[in-house]
């Protein structure tokens, strides 16, 4: 039978299938037997949490969907009839509104796992940068998803953020009033806000596909920051990593629920009860929490060109992360020094997040300003610097060696490990 | 473009924002209440939500309409199909007749909560530029929720002394910038309670306030109910998968 694929399944209708397309032999190859280090710690259950909660987050948006109304009169009290209404209508408003700051939540852990091992560096670049474009893309389909409810953090929240564009020299205002597809926030912006909330998730899906694509071609990075040097390294994906995601996944579906059943609002705003207003503007206008890092970065500076540039940077300097950290040690185990400096670096943003949420007056502007020069330091100035006088660790000769009570056997030849790999 | 800036001073005060309370550069605090439906297991005081109910229905519907709730809602603070469809019953509302001609009819379970006024525009006109904003969501759309609308309710004072407040305002202790256009709506007596329970404002601002946390949020103990299963029964499926995954992993470690 030529140009059939060989199929190993006994089932009939599988190999049938599997012949013509070889969807099961590529589950089985990526998921079944694929060789995963075997020193992973939980941290390495965020990926596959991620995975999951954007898989949440376009089922129960999907059937919200079906029962919202995209109108700035009638947006609001939509919300409430799905809250009111909709046969557990409010388990899905609020298992999605939560689910957006579990997903940043995931995402954050996820990003810091990566930043602490440093799973960013080669041959890793790519599938780093395309988790820096998973972000960007979450970030503009959670802000646009926190418009829909049009109540009063939505209209202004929005008002704020699509104004920043309008510090773009000539070309500004422009932009401003194409956003809005008028000259304010108004019924067209909320339109066009809710068809690319519904369109970007599944963008969204398809650079998740090229992150994972990436992933199962390099492999994971593991806790130790060494590559993988033959079979006595790894355990095969299932069942080993399958059961470990699902001990995660059910420890973040407490959290979850935690959230959805007991404290469903206490991430929200309060003004977002509030139907929008354009007349009357809130005392403080502050987004999601999971914004507000960025959003002390934006008013750190004085001008409102600056701000916008920086705050873009703060994220683009991240996909640029790779070359700016000249170690080549990825762990940071093995990094002293870049250990201390990462924690210093995870204050800094719970700092910049805190001065976000607080009136830009006094003492806030004062820290939010350390806190940006010194989140930019870390990454302009300190990495690039320390990997050229980091002493790090020795650094184990192999996975096994090092987490194997029996060393793991001998090592396959010519893999003996070298002091300072270059991994 | 007067007229515009005093609406929207007025509706600034009517809705509360703490911009008043951040230009006096005070913080207020709300004293924290004991509720029935606070905590993971609270459920809504069904005499107390009902007392509630009379005295929106006696004082605050006069102004302040619940436009997202039913009379059919009702029956979750414990009154019967026959009591909730003689309250809706006792109410006329909005329709087209037969001959297209708006007219009204007799209120059913099914029917929102009738509003007192027939659009935002026709309540401002009735009181001077101010809104008098609807309560269906009002305890989640402030920050101290109940112990915020109590403490309102019960903050009305005199003004200090050196303390004017503007013509048609009145001092209240916890709103933001300590003038309300909303006059005392409670005075002891306000109400007469079936039940007996003596009608103070303290009892009225507690009962109302319970009410309205009701028609804010009508599914919370259900949402609550269901959570303690739900809880009970992932800890439960995360106890088997760890010792699922410590079997599975026991031959490599």
């Amino acid at each position: 039978m030529a140009g059939l694929h060989k199929s190993e399944f006994e089932n009939p209708v599988i190999n049938w299938v599997d012949s013509r397309l070889p969807i099961f032999t590529m589950l089985q190859k990526e998921y079944g037997v694929f060789p995963t280090p075997r020193n992973f710690n939980y941290f390495w259950n965020f990926g596959a949490l991620a995975m999951i909660n954007l898989v949440i987050m376009i089922a129960t948006g999907i059937f919200l969907a079906m029962n919202y109304t995209a109108h700035k009169d009638m947006a609001f009290d939509s919300v409430e009839r799905i809250m009111r209404d909709v046969n557990w209508g409010w388990l899905l408003r609020y298992v999605h509104a939560n689910g957006a700051s579990m997903f940043f939540i995931v995402v954050y852990i996820h990003m810091f796992r990566g930043l602490y091992y440093g799973s960013y560096k080669t041959p890793r670049e790519l599938l780093w940068i395309l988790g820096v474009i998973i972000m960007l893309l979450m970030m503009a389909t959670a802000f646009m998803g926190y418009v829909l409810p049009w109540g009063q953090m939505s209209y202004w929240g929005a008002t704020v953020i699509t104004n920043l564009f309008s510090a773009f020299p000539l070309v500004g205002e422009h932009i401003v009033t194409w956003l809005w597809g008028g000259f304010s926030v108004d019924n067209p912006t909320l339109n066009r806000f809710f068809s690319l909330h519904y369109l970007l998730p599944f963008v969204l899906v398809g650079v998740v596909f090229l992150h994972i694509a990436a992933l199962h071609i390099t492999g994971s990075n593991n806790p130790l920051g060494i590559d993988v040097k033959g079979p006595q390294d790894t355990l095969p994906f299932h069942p080993y990593y399958t059961i470990k995601d699902s001990v995660g996944i059910c420890v973040y579906f407490i959290v979850f629920a935690l959230f959805v059943f007991f404290a469903p609002n206490y991430l929200g705003h309060a003004d977002n009860y509030i139907p929008a207003n354009p007349l009357v503007t809130p005392a403080h206008i502050v987004p999601e929490w999971y914004f507000l890092p960025f959003y002390a970065i934006l008013r750190s500076v004085p001008d409102k060109l600056g701000g916008v540039l920086l705050m873009f940077a703060s994220i683009g300097v991240l996909a640029l992360l790779p070359w700016l950290d000249t170690s080549p040690v990825r762990s940071a185990r093995f990094r002293p020094v870049y250990r201390i400096l990462i924690i210093v670096l995870v204050v800094t943003c719970v700092v910049l997040g805190v001065c976000g949420g607080k009136p830009a007056e006094g003492i806030w502007v004062v820290l939010s300003r350390i806190a940006t020069a010194y989140y930019f330091l870390h990454f302009l100035v300190i990495l690039p610097v320390l990997g050229k006088f980091e002493r790090t660790l020795p650094l184990p000769e192999s996975i096994s060696r090092a987490v194997l009570p029996t060393g793991g056997g001998p090592l396959p030849g010519g893999a003996a490990a070298k002091p300072m790999e270059k991994a | 473009m007067k007229l515009l800036r005093n609406i929207a001073a007025a509706a600034l005060l009517a809705l509360g924002t703490p911009a008043a309370a951040l230009a006096a550069g005070e913080e207020i605090k709300f004293p924290p209440q004991i509720w029935s439906f606070s905590g993971p297991f609270g459920t809504f005081d069904r005499a107390s939500a009902q007392r509630g109910f009379q005295v929106y229905s006696e004082v605050c519907s006069a102004c302040h309409a619940v436009k997202q709730a039913y009379y059919r809602d009702l029956k979750g603070i414990g009154l019967s199909e026959k009591e909730v469809e003689a309250i809706a019953a006792a109410v006329m509302v909005p329709a087209i007749g037969d001959d297209g001609a708006p007219t009204e009819r007799k209120g059913m379970p099914s029917d929102r909560f009738r509003s007192p006024y027939a659009n935002e525009k026709a309540a401002r006109a009735a009181f001077n530029g101010a809104y008098p904003p609807d309560l269906s969501v009002m305890i989640k759309a402030r920050p101290g929720g109940a112990d915020q609308l109590y403490a309102l309710l019960v903050g009305y004072s005199d003004p200090p002394a050196g303390v004017t407040v503007g013509d048609g305002m009145y001092y209240n202790k916890y709103f933001a910038g300590h003038q309300i256009a909303m006059a005392p709506p409670l005075a002891d007596g306000r109400v007469t309670y079936a039940d007996g329970t003596r009608a103070s404002v303290e009892q009225m601002s507690r009962d109302v306030t319970t009410f309205l946390a009701y028609i804010a949020e009508p599914e919370m103990e259900t949402r609550k109910r269901l959570g303690v299963k739900v809880v009970l029964f992932l800890l439960f499926l995360t106890g088997l998968t760890y010792a699922t995954k410590r079997k599975v992993w026991s031959d490599v470690h």
